[in-house]
């Protein structure tokens, strides 16, 4: 049977290239990067490189480039950093009502547990931040800023550099998640004005496990795991150094590619976009409606009058991978927020797949997929008692 | 290691009794989209009070369907009365089981199977022990089978 994998925002696959470039740091390169003989120096090498590769994707100084074990943690310790480090400045974050739950689930901590005042701020239908929203939001309580860069289930390209803008000109510091945008789209931290943006590996084709903080020189913050001087000491523990070599790999790759990559991707969306309007009835877009300004690979699309656990089931039995917003989703039982900020009605939100391409990707995939899709919605159609006569 | 065990991926991918019956002796409507499921069973009762045929749609996500389709095998050949003893334990326990987080799923079934056979009872003037004090237009809200967390 034909595998499609269409769930890039998920995870994405090593490339080659990368686990080339890391299978040496297990086997040969072994040495501790602390330790000060050969072996030691040698894996350190890695890491600095490494370093370099990373802060080169996001145009960063090497040294502003902090690795951890995921962009959750990256996001946990500027959340978590500053409500300690400003602690008598301010006790206020504002952030938004469609993060990621690394940040949404950090703040609810940071507000249960060290007293914190959380302001979510509201996005439009097509999950844009305002600049005036956010600047009516600040206090002079207001420590921190976090904003992602693009949204990982309706794919919304933020006005970052204007809301860092804002931040900036109030004296508040600017936090952005762009676990999703590092390696879709061009990121400058210097252009954008930015002064911490977290990142992971494994979404750009590199390793699972490994993630990064950029914090912008000169801010002051505490450690996030104490016992050595890894990471300039603010990040303790024996690194992950073939981990941290795959991720600079893939972040080179992401870099030199970056054009080629981002018209790949559009131009698969667009034709998988065109495919399902032409050969399913109503479909609705979620997000932003004009492409450039959303993920190069990203469609969040509901199909009315059936659920989107059943159509993923059905996807995954012809071989697709996707995932949905549903309620009914494995695991848990919560609605998507982020579908429930744009304000998508809750029949709709349940009825909803994302699907996200990428570089292995190819149209016979998306000819594929959209066949089996046209299949699975007829079937699960003519298996629904709604019909839409009855008032929705 | 998937989702569902076989028996439920069975009765998902291949639902039995799918449809809806014309003129049924009684019809069901339990749960709606906005909940995440919704499931319309219809039924033929004989002049012996026994279901002879019972069809189902279902919106809803594979545990829902599963459900739906084992449910109404189990009631055809019942009499109404056993068939109002077909509670969502039975049902989860004749398919083998379902993850935990799915067990309001059975429920579904459960209590359009109930409606349609009160529908049934008060078309013809009958009575039933399992019935006893229940009127699916009265309580929609009181035996709510979902409870959906807020979103964060």
């Amino acid at each position: 049977m034909r595998e499609v994998y269409l769930d890039y925002s998920a995870t994405t696959p090593v490339k080659e290239e990368v686990v080339r470039e890391m299978i040496p740091y297990y086997t040969e390169v072994y040495g501790n990067p602390s330790s000060l003989y050969a072996p030691g120096l040698r894996a350190k090498e890695g890491l600095t490189n490494a370093r370099q590769q990373v802060a080169d994707l996001i145009g960063a100084n090497p040294a502003e480039v902090f690795f951890t074990s995921c962009g959750t943690e990256a996001d946990n310790w500027v959340l978590e950093g500053i409500a300690d480090q400003l602690k008598d400045k301010g006790n206020h974050i504002i952030t938004t009502k469609i993060e990621h739950h690394a940040i949404i689930h950090t703040c609810m901590y940071l507000q249960k547990y060290h007293g914190m005042e959380i302001t979510y701020l509201d996005v439009d239908e097509e999950g844009f931040v305002s600049p005036e929203d956010l600047e009516n939001a600040i206090t002079d309580k207001t420590i921190l800023i976090s904003i992602m860069m693009v949204n990982n289930e309706i794919g919304t390209l933020e006005p970052i550099k204007e809301l860092a803008a804002v931040a900036k000109k109030h004296g508040v510091l600017f936090h952005t998640d762009a676990v999703q945008a590092a390696g879709n789209v061009p990121i400058d931290v210097k252009d954008l004005g930015v002064d911490f943006l977290s990142m992971s590996a494994h979404k750009i084709y590199g390793p699972k496990g490994i993630g990064a903080l950029y914090k912008r020189k000169g801010i002051m913050m505490p450690s996030f795991i104490h016992g050595g001087a890894q990471e300039n000491r603010k990040r303790a523990g024996t690194e992950n150094t073939a981990g941290i070599v795959g991720f600079g790999k893939a972040a080179e790759l992401a870099r030199v590619n970056l054009d080629s990559h981002i018209a790949h991707s559009r131009e698969l969306r667009q034709y998988l976009w065109d495919q399902i309007q032409a050969k399913i009835d109503l479909v609705r877009l979620n997000g932003p409606k004009d492409f450039d300004k959303r993920h190069p690979a990203n469609l969040n699309v509901s199909f009315n009058y059936i659920e989107g656990e059943s159509i993923l089931l059905l996807l995954d039995a012809a071989g697709i991978s996707v995932s949905t917003g549903s309620a009914c989703s494995s695991g848990s039982l919560d609605i998507s927020h982020v579908l429930a900020a744009i304000q998508v009605p809750m029949e709709i939100i349940n009825g909803t797949v994302r699907f996200t391409v990428g570089d292995f990707t190819t149209k016979e995939d998306i000819d594929y997929t959209v066949d089996a899709l046209a299949k699975v919605v007829d079937t699960l159609r003519k298996l629904s008692p709604v019909t839409g006569k009855e008032g929705w | 290691m998937a989702l569902y065990n076989d028996t439920v991926m069975d009765h998902f991918l291949n639902p039995h009794n799918v449809g809806e019956i014309e003129d049924p002796s009684g019809k069901g409507i339990y749960g709606s989209p906005v909940c995440g499921d919704m499931m319309m069973v219809t039924i033929d009762v004989d002049e012996n009070d026994v279901i002879t045929d019972a069809k189902f749609k279902t919106y809803g996500c594979g545990s829902a369907i599963a459900s739906s389709s084992m449910a109404t095998d189990m009631i055809i050949g019942m009499t109404v009365e056993e068939a109002l003893t077909v509670s969502n334990k039975k049902i989860v326990e004749e398919l083998g089981g379902l993850p935990a987080i799915k067990i309001h799923c059975s429920v579904l079934a459960e209590h359009a199977i109930k409606n349609a056979i009160w529908d049934y009872a008060e078309k013809n003037g009958k009575h039933y022990a399992g019935l006893e004090g229940y009127n699916p237009t009265e309580d929609s809200e009181e035996d709510d089978h979902h409870d959906i967390p807020a979103a964060e």
